[in-house]
Parts: structure tokens; sequence; C-alpha cells
């Protein structure tokens, strides 16, 4: 025995990583998964620092303070304006308000969407899928067969008939969207729920003497959370698309609000006639929903546990 | 049996492996999984490839039949088949030796199964892709002859049964029955019994020594169990960590193993019959395939080096030598044939350079 | 060993597995899993539960810690029949009896460190502070040959064998006195297969800690155990000391087990019995002995009469009408 001890391994200088640094590492190698966080940092801090990026209020109307006019074409000094009028990078909207404040602004609400929609509708989710899975029996039933109800409509029809009893409003689009968002992450929650359940370090913490409510909060929810984070990056960029076209068609964010949807909605007319204010909210729509796709379609490739079994070669 | 000492030039090989490297190209770095495999299959012989998990065997076998997918790919050695390198055959043509003249059996008989078609149809499938004129009918026929030879009960029924409907032996048989559809010579049996129970283990491992008596296929079997080597292995390679380290007939293997690995594996199992108050072990763990030491890739947990002081091991890599014919070790402890001196002295703490 | 009190009776425990099917779910079939099987496990001692897959074994320990709700029998810890024993009673034997599982991948939790995978049982029962729980983990880590480093790094970070011995430190650290090993060095290369052996060995020795050892390696059995249990479809067809086991195996099926494991020696030859056939299907066992079809002596009556499980010699017992032959 004594002769063998020296074999030893020695106490080896790595340092320990978590699954978390692990994925997170393997996120950043990506670049499309780069490229996607790089933008949405971007968009986070135009968010935070909107009132000192913007230049006007976006919901004020300037008719009565500058000599503009109505949906004035842009102003932007570098590129030949004259110095003496006031710089307008995105023109003016039908009520002469900044549309380029307007743009800014709207990052705000859109993130703020996005993050509290599929926010709601990942907590009431979860917790209906978790309950569904881990009962089992008819708790699961009525649960699950009420979540297929609520697939079996067409999700964009069923947040407008939701709009409809509750109705408009920014706040009532925001619980319709989540609401149409919920039966999803109930469905890939049960799912993670039933087979983590069978797994064998469940059966350990059973053997311990866990109760319920601990193996549930404890060891099977957070192993469940991997598919949804990925479920959630992407529900995000959905989420966002549905607020502007409920917006667009006026059921959403009213007015004087700086939505994109709603902007696009009310200068849908003057696609020809000024282009520039339908372009620019359009385009931040679909820069913040790559951004999102980008970063939720990097989380998939980083959690997929097949690739992480790449290093171990056989 | 064959003699099993005779040099290998005697008889020429069906199959010989030359300093073989498949490395797979991770995002962590290069894993050496077959990292300079030399061995050779004679004709009607049944070569064991022992190992334990991670140490290339697997690799090995797939990278005779070239069915190495990305990041995975060989990027150097010769596997010479009959003479030819199948290295240097384009890889569309490599169809013309699988299944054909090399087959190959797997550890998850099920999966290997496609679950959706008649077992019968998947042997017949295997006719019809090397003959394509074979009429239908006659190659039903054989196919269900085939499982009749393997051992199926009631094969005119069991051919028309779908996958799920086998056990994991029936299973087993019929890959066995698929792989020698086309009387290959050469058969790669990997882990064939290791998903399976003892009983089914003793049936299956009956049929693949019979089918090698009958037809004279040679067989490689690949196993980390040394029971199944001593059972049915007319020589053994041993592998570690991607590399030959002891190449000798089965006898010599049990009765005279030289390497300290295989020592040490030997030792380390409990055999049925004879009660030990503790188990042989060997300390440690296989080196990181990506990150391998300088020298011998067992020198960390080598008990012989210990003992006798050796420090050339850690620096320098062995070469796998004839220390006796018919008998290659890699390992310094044995070097001194070749000119490079390392010789054993038990007991003593010398080393020369 | 001779005058050992019994520590766990099991008795008649049943265990099946309800199948569902149809438009309206019900059930159609049952698997019996476990069906009447009776045993005692003697305070200190190791007794081997070995049968091939299907058989039933990994039920019998999981129902015995009550990971699985039983269908039926009792099992008595001490005494007390624990399938009655419910919440606070429950979880205080919890802490007496633990389990080891096969899969040392699937056993620990992904996410945790493992200090905090051994130590998660006293946080459970409310141990000690977070001060005397590390402290006990460490302990743990080092029976079993791990250092205090090892305590915050992550599954991932250890080889198959140190998970393993990962899994048995969070059965020690409850200090329980009865662990079931189910199956723990199957998963395991030979090597690393040998050093768990023999920290189990040297656990038991130091802890006086009682093992049913659940496998279907033979070898491995006899190694570890000083009684062996051998399980064919759900019964128990004999249990005896491990000397006669292998020495003088009274049941046809033990006979072909142990006749059908490859030896690591060439220069033996043995008249081998290879069973014919699979193992059965616990949905639809046959009638009589269970073994019956695949028996090489088997005779009429075997196919019609159950054989109970009776005494053939002090201690040894066997579940076979004829198994004086073998006398």
């Amino acid at each position: 025995m004594t002769a063998t001890d020296t074999l030893a391994a020695p106490p080896q200088a790595v340092k320990s990583n978590s699954l978390l640094q692990l994925t997170l590492r393997r996120l950043f190698k990506q670049r499309n998964a780069r490229a996607g966080a790089v933008i949405l940092g971007f968009l986070i801090l135009v968010a935070i620092f909107a009132p000192a990026i913007a230049p006007y209020d976006p919901t004020l109307s300037l008719l009565d303070i500058e000599p503009v006019t109505i949906r004035q074409a842009p102003c932007i000094h570098l590129l030949g304006c004259p110095e003496d009028q006031a710089q307008h990078l995105m023109g003016l909207d039908g009520n002469a308000r900044d549309q380029f404040s307007r743009v800014v602004y709207g990052t705000r609400i859109s993130l703020f969407i996005g993050f509290s929609t599929i926010g709601l509708a990942i907590v009431a989710g979860t917790l209906l899928g978790a309950i569904a899975g881990y009962a089992g029996g008819w708790v699961d039933n009525v649960i699950m067969r009420t979540m297929d109800v609520l697939l079996a409509f067409p999700s964009f029809l069923l947040a407008i008939a939701i709009i409809t009893i509750l109705g408009r409003g920014l706040q009532n689009a925001l619980y319709a969207i989540a609401i149409v968002n919920t039966p999803h992450f109930a469905r890939l929650v049960r799912a993670s729920v039933l087979s983590i359940k069978e797994q064998e370090f469940v059966a350990a913490t059973r053997a311990l003497g866990a109760s319920a409510p601990w193996i549930l909060f404890r060891r099977i929810l957070p192993n469940a959370l991997p598919p949804l984070i990925v479920q959630g990056t992407l529900g995000i960029a959905g989420a966002i698309l549905e607020a502007a076209a409920l917006s667009f068609l006026g059921l959403g964010a009213q007015e004087p609000a700086a939505e994109w949807g709603t902007m696009l909605g009310r200068e849908r007319g003057q696609v020809f006639t000024a282009p520039y204010l339908v372009f620019y909210p359009g385009f931040a729509i679909m820069f913040t929903v790559l951004a999102f796709n980008l970063l939720g379609d990097g989380l998939r490739d980083a959690m997929d546990p097949r690739l992480s079994q790449v290093s171990k070669a056989k | 049996m064959p003699a099993k000492s005779a040099a290998p030039n005697g008889n020429a090989p069906i199959l010989e492996v030359r300093d073989l490297k498949t490395y797979f190209f991770t995002e962590d770095g290069v894993v050496k999984a077959v990292d300079g495999v030399d061995f050779y299959v004679k004709h009607g012989e049944v070569l064991g490839l022992v190992g334990e998990s991670g140490c290339g065997k697997s690799v090995t076998s797939l990278s005779i039949l070239r069915l190495i997918d990305r990041p995975g790919e060989i990027v150097g050695g010769e596997v010479f088949f009959e003479g030819e390198n199948l290295l240097d055959r384009p890889l569309d043509s490599m169809v013309d030796i699988r299944g054909d003249r090399i087959s190959m059996i797997f550890q998850q008989p099920k999966s290997s199964l496609n679950p959706v078609f008649k077992v019968g149809s998947q042997i017949v499938e295997v006719f019809q892709i090397h003959d394509e004129k074979m009429d239908k009918a006659v190659a039903w026929e054989k196919a269900v002859a085939l499982l009749k030879r393997v051992g199926i009960p009631d094969p005119e029924s069991k051919a028309h049964a779908y996958p799920h409907q086998l056990s994991g032996g029936q299973a087993q048989r019929v890959m066995i029955a698929m792989a020698m559809a086309l009387q290959p010579e050469l058969l790669i049996a990997d882990e064939p019994t290791t998903a399976l129970d003892v009983t089914i283990q003793a049936q299956i491992l009956d049929l693949i020594r019979e089918l090698n008596h009958e037809t004279n296929t040679a067989v490689i079997l690949i196993t980390h169990d040394l029971g199944v080597i001593a059972e049915m292995a007319d020589r053994v390679a041993v592998m570690y960590a991607g590399q030959i380290v002891e190449e000798v007939s089965v006898e010599g293997l049990f009765k005279n193993g030289l390497h300290p690995y295989t020592q040490g594996l030997i030792k380390s199992i409990p055999v049925l019959g004879s009660v030990q108050e503790q188990l042989n072990t060997i300390p440690g763990s296989v080196p990181n395939l990506i990150d391998l030491p300088a020298g011998c890739r067992f020198a960390s947990r080598c008990p012989a080096r210990v003992e006798h002081g050796l420090s050339i091991c850690e620096e320098h890599m062995p070469n796998l030598l004839e220390v006796a014919p018919g008998h290659e070790v890699r390992c310094w402890l044995y070097e001194d044939a070749a000119g490079h001196t390392a010789p054993l002295k038990p007991g003593k703490g010398k080393k020369k350079k | 060993m001779m005058t050992a009190k019994p520590l766990i009776e099991v008795q008649d425990l049943v265990k099946y597995y309800p199948v569902q099917g149809g438009i309206i779910p019900h059930t159609v079939a049952e698997v019996q899993a476990v069906d009447g099987v009776s045993f005692t496990v003697y305070e200190g001692e190791t007794l081997g539960l070995v049968g091939e897959s299907g058989c039933g074994k990994t039920t019998v320990g999981r129902t015995m810690l009550r990971l699985e709700t039983p269908t039926g029998g009792e099992v008595r810890f001490e005494g007390a029949n624990i399938f009655d024993l419910k919440g606070p009673a429950l979880k205080a034997l919890r802490r007496e009896m633990q389990i080891v599982f096969q899969d040392p991948f699937a056993s620990l939790d992904p996410r945790l460190p493992i200090g905090e995978s051994i130590g998660e049982g006293l946080a459970i029962h409310g141990m000690g502070n977070g001060r005397e729980r590390y402290e006990r983990v460490i302990e743990a880590l080092s029976r079993v040959g791990l250092e205090r480093y090892h305590a915050t790094r992550y599954p991932h970070e250890f080889s198959g064998g140190q998970r393993q011995r990962i899994g048995i430190a969070r059965a020690l650290v409850m200090n329980p006195r009865f662990i079931v090993l189910d199956e723990p060095v199957s998963a395991l290369d030979v090597s690393i297969q040998a050093e768990v052996l023999n920290i189990l060995k040297d656990l038991q020795r130091n802890m006086g800690l009682t093992y049913l050892f659940v496998a279907h390696n033979l070898a491995v059995v006899e190694h570890i155990s000083d009684r062996v249990a051998v399980m064919y479809l759900g019964k128990i067809v004999e249990v005896t000391t491990r000397a006669a086991l292998f020495r003088k195996p009274l049941h046809p099926y033990t006979q072909a087990l142990l006749s059908a494991i490859p030896m690591p020696d060439p220069t033996l030859k043995r008249d081998r019995v290879i069973l014919k056939g699979d193992v059965p299907s616990p949905l639809n066992p046959p009638k009589g002995c269970r073994f019956h079809p695949r028996c090489p002596i088997a005779e009429e009556r075997c196919s019609v009469e159950e054989p109970a499980l009776r005494e053939l010699e002090s201690g040894h017992q066997v579940a076979c009408h004829f198994a004086e032959r073998f006398l």
C-alpha cells in the first residue's frame, strides 16, 4: 500500500468550474451568440440612458416650439442639413414629435414588454407545469388539458380575444401576451420535471428524507431551468413582435406612448411619402428580435448536453 | 486451433493496422483517442482487444471501417486488409468493404436495428445492397436460413417480427445474422455481450465461437471483460490511453503478462471461487487524452516505475517491442532488446539512460 | 456471524407495477417485479442479492427504503414494520437506511458542488450548524479517500470511480446502520471497481455497517458478501452462505449462472450448462416453478406446483422440488 501511495495524483491547481461557467464559456465561443449579446447589451444601455440620448421629450409636439412642419424629413448636420435648422436624425412624425427620441424611448417599452410578459409567462407556466408534472394523476390532467385548450387557438387571435374582454391598452396587451405564452412554458417544464423526477439524484434526495417541496424546488426545478432559459429568450423575441403587432392594430400601447408598433401603425399610410417614419421603428423591431433569437439559439447550443459530451471521446 | 506463437509472416495476416492515429478535434482541444496503434489479425483467429472505457478500442474498430465522423478524423497510419491499405481507398468505395468483407456488431443490438422494419426485411436489405439483382423471395429464404443458423427459435415467423418484439439476446443474434449474411472475412464485435445477462452472454459467445470455427471468419473481439477474453480469444492486444501496451497469446497474457498495466488489470478482478480480502487496485486515473504526458502514459500509475526507480518512464515513450516470439510489450522495463536500456533489476533502484 | 441478531427482516414482499392501457386508461396487466420475497439481513453482515436484469433485485432494494410503494408484505427494521411509518418517524428512519446507486453520473445533481450534495441529508434533517455540517462532509470525504478541496468541485469534474465514492460519502454522512448498494460497481471499469469494493469493505469493518449488495456479477458478489440470495423472475430461488453457494449450489438456476460466467483463465476447461431461451416476461411468468421452461432437470410437477423456499441444510434454503439430488 505504501509503495503505491507515492503514486497518488497530487492535488491539481485546476480551478473549479460550475455548469453555469462552462455554459457561458461555450455560449461566447459562438459568433452568433456573441453578436446577439452585443446587440442586446447595446439595447439595454440605450433603454437605461434614453433620457440622455434622446434630444427631445418623445411625446412633445414641436409645432409650437420650433419652426417645423409635420412629417418633416430628417435633418442631419453631418449630411449637409443647414446648421441653423434644429437637428432631427429621423425626422418628425405626424404630430411633429422627434422620431429619433421616440425610437430611443421605444427601446424601453419593447424591452419592458419582452421581459415582463415572458417573465410572467415563465412564472405561471413553471408553477403549473411543475405541479402537473410532480403531482401527476388528475391534477396533471386538469392543468394540461386547460393548457391544450389555450394552445388550440391561434395565439394572436387568442390575444385579441383576451384584449377584447379586458379592454385595450398596453397593460392588458401584456397580460394577453403572457397568457398566450404560458402554455408553452407549462408544457416544457412539465416534460423536464417528468424526466428529472426519475433521475437517481432525485431518488437519492428522497432516500435522505427530503419533503416534496424540497425535492421540487431544490432538486428538480433548478435542473429544469436550461431549456426554460432558451425558450424564454426566444419567447421574448416573439412577445416583442406580438406586442408590436397588437399596438399596430391599435389594441396595445396607445398614443402618445412611444411604442414601435404604434408608431408603425400610425404612419403606415406614409410608407411612400415619409418612409423614414416607418423604416426606423420597423428596423428597431427587427434588430431587437434578431438579438434575442441569436442569443436564444446560442444558449440552446451551449446548453445541449450532447455538445458537452464531445470533449469526452470514447 | 492455429499455432499461436508463429511469426506473423508465416501466415500473412488478414488485417494489419500500423501506427493508426484517430484524433477528435473538439473545442477543448485535440483528443488523441487512438494514437499510434499497431496490431494484426490472422486468418480465422480471434483477436481480443481489451481495455477500459476511454482507451480507444471502439474508435480503433470504427477507424478500420472508416466510420469516423466529425469532429473525429483519421490523421495517420495504415490499415492493410488483404494487402490493401483501406485508408487509400476513396471513401465512397468503402461500402464494398463494409458488411461485405468486414462486418461489425455492436454493444446495443436493439438500437442497431431499425425499429420500423421487420428483421427479415433488414437482412434481405443486406443481400440486396450488395447484389441488386437478387430476387426478393430468394433473399427472404436466405434470411430465414440465417436466422435459423444463429439459433432464433421458429425463424419463419420471427422473420416477420419487429425489433421491439425481440429480447436483447435475440436482437444480438439477428445482428450477428446480418453481419454474417455476406460471409465476411473479418467480423468486428464491439462489446457484443456487455448489455446482455450472463446466461444470454454464454449463448452469444458460443454462437460467435461456432461461426468462427465453421466459416473461418477472423474476429476482432472488443471487450473490457477479461473473462470473455480468456474464453474466446486466441491472441490479445491490451490497450491503454490510445495505444497498444501489450500483444500476446491469450495463455501468455494470463500466465506471463509483462506490462504493469496488464498485471494490475488481471489482479484487480475478483475471481469466482478464490476469495481475497483486498483486491489489487491501480491507483490514480487514466491521463487526459487532450493533455497527454510526454513519456509512458501509464507512468503516473505504474507501481513498477516506483519499485525500480525509473525516471525515463516520465520522459520518453517506450516502443512496442517484441520481447519473445509473438509477445510484444510497450514498457521500459523490457526495452533493452532494441538497444535502449532500462534493464530489469528487481528490487534495485538503478536507472540508466 | 453465528449468533448475530437480525437487523432487517423482509417478509413476503410484493411489488407489482400496473400496466395502463385502453382508451379509458385502466390497469390491463401487472408486471410482477417482486412476488413474495422473504429474507433476513443480520447486523454487520453483507447480504448479496444477485440475479439477471428484470429479476426484481433492484426493486427489492428500493422498496425496502420506501423509494417505491410496496404492493404487499412487510419490512421490519429492528422489529418495527417500516411500511407503517409516516411523517417524522419515517424521516427519522431515513437516517438509518441509505442507498448508493448504480449510475455515478445520474446520482449526483450536476448543479451542486459535491460538498453540498453530500451535506444535503444533514441539512434536510437539520443536523448541526453550517460549520459542523461542513466538518462532517469533510470527514465523509476523507473516509472514501477524497480530499477537502474536492468539496467545492462539481460532479462533471470527477471520474466515474470518484463519483461513486462521492455517492458512498453521501450515504455515510448520515451515519446510517444499513446501506443498500444497488449495483454500485457495475458501471465502473475493473481497476476502479476494485478500488470501490475495497473502500466498501473497509467502511463496513470500521463503522459496523450492514449492507444489502445488489448486483448481477457473481464474482463481485462472492468477493464482498457473507451470504448470498439468488433471485429469478421476482422470486428468491436460493439463499445460503457465500462458501456454500459457490462450492455447492443446489438450485439448477444458480448452477447455470455460475457456469455461465466467463473465467479469466484460458487453461480452464469447464462443463458449462448453457441455458436455453430467454428469461420470460415478468408480465406473464410461467406457472408452477418460474424457472421450469429453461430448467435442465424440470419434470412435470415443476410446471404445476410452485416449489417453496425450504431449508435443506443449516442456513441453506432452496426453492426447487429436486434440490436433494445435488446434496
